[in-house]
């Protein structure tokens, strides 16, 4: 369609103009916001006990989930793509599942299962505490971020196909040697792309980890739970500098996603 | 799940010819089969018991309770909003990203994915201070239904955009040539080639917005709030937790539960039709199964 510079014209100002207001200007905000009174309260706000603890506790989140999924993802992939079973189209559809159901049906879900009453209640009466602490959160995080290197991981096995690792198993590797040497490198971007995408999600994920944690202040709060409770009390200075620091977290992974998509491609 | 190395001679490596470290055969199977248990279906089985704890009578009288109806009407009829809005400018940003040339292209076509990485608690945060009450621009439309309108789009606007692109990347731009050499106008060659042909990856992209949409919290919380005419589905489940009603909010869970999963077959289906119609390629299948619908940041 060739458009004519009108209708050209036309379109970018209603796409763009549609993107400034929604997406551009919001990100500007945050910005603007966080140093409108300088960079003190902000500052002291993100290095406050309880500022620390959360952001202590996101990372927490992602050194748990992350390796985990990580880990499923990349052998429930190999799974998928290399040995056909009539499991196959079964597991593909509950992989999908944690990007169809909403973070408060998920956080509603683990509320049931271990809380008062539910089938798994009996771990927290051994004394190992699950819900408003951190295990219940790690599970939250661990159930919304799954499918991410999972779906990454298994077109870019399809792409590469079985050829070199049959060349290798010829020469003599083993199942081990062909896959750190042969399979393994030919899928690190999907793989990586995966994780980045797993962990942003861990990172910022809120309604799943709202209801299983209790959101305690020090204690049961990640960083976007922390910009919550300081909204809720009236220090807008500490949500808006803990938000910084999650939209700059944001930032990188969109830095990330676009290196190694074109990695990827290359 | 663990692989386990060399340890395991697969059973299946004469089958396929390759040997990979004790994947596929029962044992890679079963650890999948556990690992999904425990994380995803034992805590939506749960759910799905809570609902019918009081038997079927029960779960229908909380679902018709008028506070859940009143936030379940509320949420469908706003994310149909959005997505007429996203299905719309999700088009023209497709568009414009394939098939137009202007300065910053680049930085437009990553910003987009903004709302996936972005937490969507600090997308509810800065939304608000945009549009509420000491909005700079002088807009303020917080705590209202335009509210969570605006809220859903910003959180859904990546599903239309990264569904159509990679169908109009691809389009075969001659058929548009002939038309046009035949006297078709833009409209016409709007309508009859290029829609057409967009159709597969924009009814999918709506479909994952849609699920997003119906279940979205975070980016609603703070921005719409709670009060009695906001209350989406979403907020309404966590009341309900907080108020002791396990099982209204189990039941309400269960609706939107058998929500999404339609609207998910939905796009697998829509994908199938496509490979069929030869209208998608892989590329477009591999980008919407990507999309991640659910809650927050990525």
């Amino acid at each position: 369609m060739a458009a004519n510079p009108a209708s050209r014209w036309g379109l970018r100002v209603l796409g763009l103009g549609y993107l400034t207001m929604l997406l551009l200007i919001p990100l500007v905000m945050i910005f603007y916001k966080t140093f409108e009174e300088g960079i003190g309260p902000p500052l002291d706000a993100i290095t406050s006990p309880d500022g620390l603890h959360a952001l202590k506790l996101s990372v927490l989140m992602v050194a748990i989930a992350v390796p985990l999924n990580t880990i499923f993802g990349v052998g429930c992939a190999l799974l998928l793509v290399r040995h056909k079973s009539k499991l196959n189209p079964v597991i593909d559809a509950v992989i999908n599942l944690p990007f169809a159901v909403s973070p408060v049906v998920i956080g509603l879900s683990l509320y049931i299962l271990y809380g008062s009453g539910g089938w798994f209640a009996f771990i927290g009466e051994e004394g190992f505490k699950i819900l408003f602490a951190v295990p219940g959160m790690v599970l939250a995080s661990i159930f919304v971020s799954l499918p991410f290197v999972v779906r990454e991981t298994v077109p870019v096995l399809q792409e590469i196909g079985t050829d070199q690792e049959q060349a290798a198993s010829t020469l003599g590797a083993n199942g081990w040697q062909a896959f750190w040497k042969i399979t393994l490198p030919s899928i690190r971007w999907g793989v990586a792309y995966g994780v980045v995408l797993t962990t942003a999600r861990v990172l910022g994920e809120f309604g799943a980890v709202t209801i299983v944690s209790g959101s305690i202040n020090g204690q049961t709060q990640t960083l976007p739970l922390f910009v919550e409770k300081q909204y809720a009390n009236f220090n807008s200075t500490g949500a808006y500098g803990a938000s910084l620091v999650l939209a700059l977290l944001a930032l990188i992974t969109l830095f990330a996603m676009n290196l190694l998509k074109r990695k990827e491609d290359a | 799940m663990e692989a386990h190395p060399a340890n395991l001679p697969a059973p299946t490596a004469s089958r396929a010819g390759l040997r990979l470290p004790g994947i596929g055969t029962g044992v890679g199977n079963g650890m999948v089969v556990l690992y999904l248990s425990i994380i995803v279906l034992l805590p939506l089985a749960a759910v799905a018991s809570e609902a019918f704890t009081g038997g079927i009578g029960h779960f229908w009288e909380q679902v018709t309770s008028p506070l859940a109806v009143k936030s379940l009407k509320l949420t469908l009829v706003c994310s149909l909003i959005v997505v007429v809005i996203n299905g719309f400018f999700g088009t023209i940003l497709a568009w414009l990203l394939v098939r137009d040339r202007f300065p910053g292209k680049s930085i437009i076509n990553a910003v987009i994915d903004l709302p996936f990485a972005l937490p969507t608690i600090v997308a509810s945060l800065i939304l608000l201070t945009l549009y509420g009450a000491d909005s700079p621009l002088g807009i303020d439309f917080a705590f209202t239904r335009t509210a969570i309108v605006v809220a859903l789009c910003f959180v859904t606007l990546p599903f239309v955009v990264r569904a159509v692109q990679p169908l109009l990347l691809e389009m075969d731009r001659e058929m548009e040539a002939a038309a046009a050499s035949l006297g078709a106008g833009n409209f016409t060659i709007f309508r009859r080639i290029i829609f057409p042909n967009l159709l597969p990856g924009l009814a999918a992209g709506i479909a994952l917005a849609f699920a997003r949409a119906l279940g979205e919290f975070g980016s609603v919380l703070l921005f719409a709030g709670g009060n009695p005419d906001t209350t989406v589905s979403s907020v309404f489940i966590r009341n309900q937790v907080e108020s002791g009603n396990e099982i209204g909010a189990a039941a309400v869970s269960v609706v939107l539960l058998v929500a999404s999963l339609l609207l998910l077959a939905s796009v697998s289906l829509i994908q199938r039709w496509a490979i069929r119609h030869d209208r998608g390629s892989t590329d477009f299948v591999v980008a919407v199964e990507n999309k991640d619908v659910s809650g927050g940041g990525a």
